[in-house]
């Protein structure tokens, strides 16, 4: 295995540092109390349920721990999880639930 | 009726942000592991974590440069798995957007997955909070996982890769995720734009820089707020 040389390493921390900074504060630095047309808020509403679950949704059909194919205690776990959060509307129960599931499934299945 | 004090909104935030220990502490675990593994040391690993504080993105950056290619590759890369904080930010904004420079500077900084989902659907739900009760329950939210997120980055680079694999951790963080987001499903709007996100995200995975997910969004916020028109009487 080749290190990574450490000067590469640094710059490597420090503009992806300040590339997430511009990011994460490009809207709410330059924009601030301005207010802004509702056909933007009513789109902007929609960001969280938007991004997060194509965030996750690649990594439960193929996860990298089983290099990419499909995992039936992971699948399980990642159905029992929003079912229970979308009937209980309880976080930490569906965590719980998910988590107490992705066992079971993962000892069943070896 | 109860008052609202800025500090009690800190709490509540605090609480509220609480489940997302449980993915914040494997995924710094992870990352301390796998910096360990590419060669970094414990100063190195922390200062990852500390100047990005975005797991994903350090995650990317950190296997491309393991794989030896060019800084400018793993910067690009990576900033891309962050394009969706551009997103958070504007979404944040109108909630936050009131608050003193500074104070935006500070939010900007504690802008992640975990505080950007706890708070806008907590706003969505109280509107009518006043900005500096907003973004006291934010800074809430930040107060476990991101000091959490530097602890367990170290931890994980001490243990190094004697942490037993069968803990399948790589699993908490879509687990947590599920949880917060499916409580979210509160009309059929909110359902069309997540079932959008899904099939979007998973036709376009293949397309490099994380560019799936940013079509998927994007497509999504359009399906979402289309529905919310359509189902919404007009007023005056």
């Amino acid at each position: 295995m080749t290190d990574i040389p450490t000067l590469k390493l640094w710059i490597v921390i420090f503009g992806l540092g300040a590339g997430s900074y511009f990011l994460r504060f490009v809207f709410l630095g330059l924009i601030g109390d301005r207010e802004l047309p509702e056909w933007v808020l009513r789109h902007l509403r929609y960001t969280a349920v938007a991004v997060l679950p194509g965030l996750v949704a690649p990594a439960i059909l193929f996860p990298a721990a089983t290099s990419g194919s499909p995992d039936p205690a992971r699948l399980g776990a990642a159905f029992v999880t929003a079912a229970l959060g979308y009937i209980t509307r309880n976080v930490i129960l569906a965590i719980v639930g998910g988590a107490a599931t992705l066992y079971a499934l993962l000892y069943i299945f070896g | 009726m109860q008052t609202v004090t800025d500090r009690s909104q800190f709490i509540k935030g605090m609480k509220q942000g609480a489940p997302f220990i449980l993915v914040i502490v494997p995924f710094g675990l992870l990352f301390g592991v796998v910096a360990t593994e590419a060669g970094l040391n414990v100063f190195e690993a922390l200062a990852f974590s500390v100047v990005v504080i975005a797991g994903a993105a350090q995650f990317t950056a950190l296997q491309l440069l393991s794989d030896n290619l060019p800084a400018a590759i793993a910067l690009v890369s990576a900033l891309a798995v962050n394009l969706r904080m551009a997103m958070y930010s504007a979404s944040i904004t109108p909630h936050l957007g009131h608050m003193p420079l500074w104070k935006r500077a500070f939010a900007a900084y504690l802008l992640v997955d975990q505080t950007y989902a706890t708070s806008v659907l907590e706003f969505e739900k109280n509107p009518d909070r006043t900005p500096s009760q907003k973004f006291a329950f934010f800074v809430g939210t930040a107060s476990a996982v991101v000091p959490l997120w530097y602890a367990s980055t170290i931890a994980g680079a001490l243990l190094g890769s004697s942490i037993p694999d069968g803990l399948a951790l790589d699993f908490a963080v879509p687990i947590t995720f599920l949880a917060i987001i499916a409580p979210a499903l509160r009309t059929l709007a909110h359902i069309a734009a997540a079932f959008t996100s899904i099939v979007l995200a998973l036709a376009f995975m293949s397309l490099p820089y994380n560019l799936g997910l940013l079509i998927a969004a994007i497509t999504a916020m359009a399906v979402g707020a289309e529905v919310e028109r359509r189902m919404t009487p007009k007023a005056a």
